[in-house]
């Protein structure tokens, strides 16, 4: 279960790729919507921490349109809706993230994101 | 008392393939119950694990903290669907990352990181036993640790003053062997991080303690 709000904290970590290895690209994935417990305070708290732009761009390459291209300064009920909908309740649970710079493929499986990398590839 | 995590959906085969909770795990748990109020008060919005084994650890913290985010990194792809399974089984929502220390995540958690957990392999070895453990992510990664059993928590030293909010905590598992008092020097001279023992414990022939780092 990569979540996008994991999704949105994942960067390609191989030997010299440090610019533009953020967000990292969903291949050939298999979706599954699961209900998550809507905690407003948690949302509202970590709305800074999000990469709004990589989030909105995934959302819609998902097929959720549900997010504003700007983060919106006063937030309200139905905007919380979305955006806990988008970062807890969607799920990826097999396909592959590729880096959008060296273009490392990072496969999901069992909803696990391996991210590790060979003795070789490591900065 | 706070009632350690259920564990009873791991089998034995679970447990022949990754670190069952052992002393060093539960003096873990201890010292977060010492700081029960102060991390329950603080409502930390990311805490991440490294090495999760089991997953008894976080499972613990989220029974303390609540609803929030919680990240677990681990190079063992058992302990992997193990941490993701006790998660589920003790209703706290885990995201489990098959990865080494922090790495895929410390671009984006820089600064970020309100708890921050590990209890590493910590029994000093030959270098050539971790760079096995390492790369064949299976058990033995549990302890090997490589000379002074320092190898792989010191690269992860190196990296927790990146990652730790500015009230963020670091929680560290260490053993005698490990020089204590040298890792507290090392993080305040190095990294200005000031550290301090909050538990330990004698077990068996191990004198384990319980360190936490935080911003000077
Ligand atoms: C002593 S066990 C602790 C397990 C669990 N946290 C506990 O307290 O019971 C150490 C864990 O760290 C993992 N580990 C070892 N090296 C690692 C690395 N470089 N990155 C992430 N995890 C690692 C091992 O696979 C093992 O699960
Ligand atoms: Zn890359």
């Amino acid at each position: 279960m990569v979540r996008l709000i994991t999704h949105n904290l994942l960067a390609c970590h191989a030997k010299d790729c440090n610019t533009n290895n953020f967000p990292l690209e969903f291949k050939d994935i298999q979706l599954e919507i699961r209900e998550a417990e809507f905690n407003s305070d948690f949302l509202k708290g970590f709305m800074p921490k999000l990469e709004w732009k990589a989030l909105v761009d995934t959302a819609r390459q998902l097929g959720d349109t549900s997010l504003p291209l700007e983060q919106p300064e006063m937030v309200d009920d139905g905007f919380l809706k979305s955006l806990h909908h988008v970062l807890l309740e969607i799920h990826v649970e097999e396909g592959s993230m590729t880096c959008p710079n060296c273009k490392h493929v990072y496969p999901i499986l069992n909803g696990i994101p391996n991210m590790l990398l060979a003795e070789h590839e490591i900065g | 008392m706070l009632p350690t995590p259920d564990l009873s959906h791991l089998t034995k085969k679970d447990l022949e393939e990754v670190y069952e909770p052992a002393e060093d795990t539960f003096l873990l748990l201890d010292a977060l119950e010492v700081d029960y109020d102060y991390l329950k008060g603080s409502k930390p919005s990311i805490c991440l694990e490294i090495g999760s084994g089991s997953g008894c650890v976080t499972s613990f913290l989220g029974n303390i903290i609540g609803s929030t985010a919680y990240f677990c990194t681990d190079i063992n792809p058992h302990a992997c669907r193990c941490t993701q399974r006790t998660g589920k089984q003790n209703n706290v929502n885990i995201q489990v990352i098959h990865g080494s220390l922090a790495s895929p995540l410390e671009l984006r958690l820089a600064s970020k990181v309100d708890v921050l957990l590990f209890n590493p392999p910590y029994v000093p070895t030959s270098d050539d036993e971790v760079g096995h453990a390492q790369s064949d992510g299976k058990i033995e990664g549990a302890w090997a640790g490589g000379s002074g059993g320092m190898q792989i928590t010191n690269v992860m030293l190196s990296k927790v003053k990146n990652l730790l909010s500015p009230s963020g905590r670091f929680y560290l598992v260490a053993l005698k062997e490990n020089n204590v008092p040298g890792i507290i020097k090392l993080m305040r001279e190095m990294y200005t991080l000031t550290g301090e023992i909050v538990l330990q414990r004698h077990a068996g022939r191990e004198h384990l303690f319980i360190l936490r780092f935080s911003h000077l």
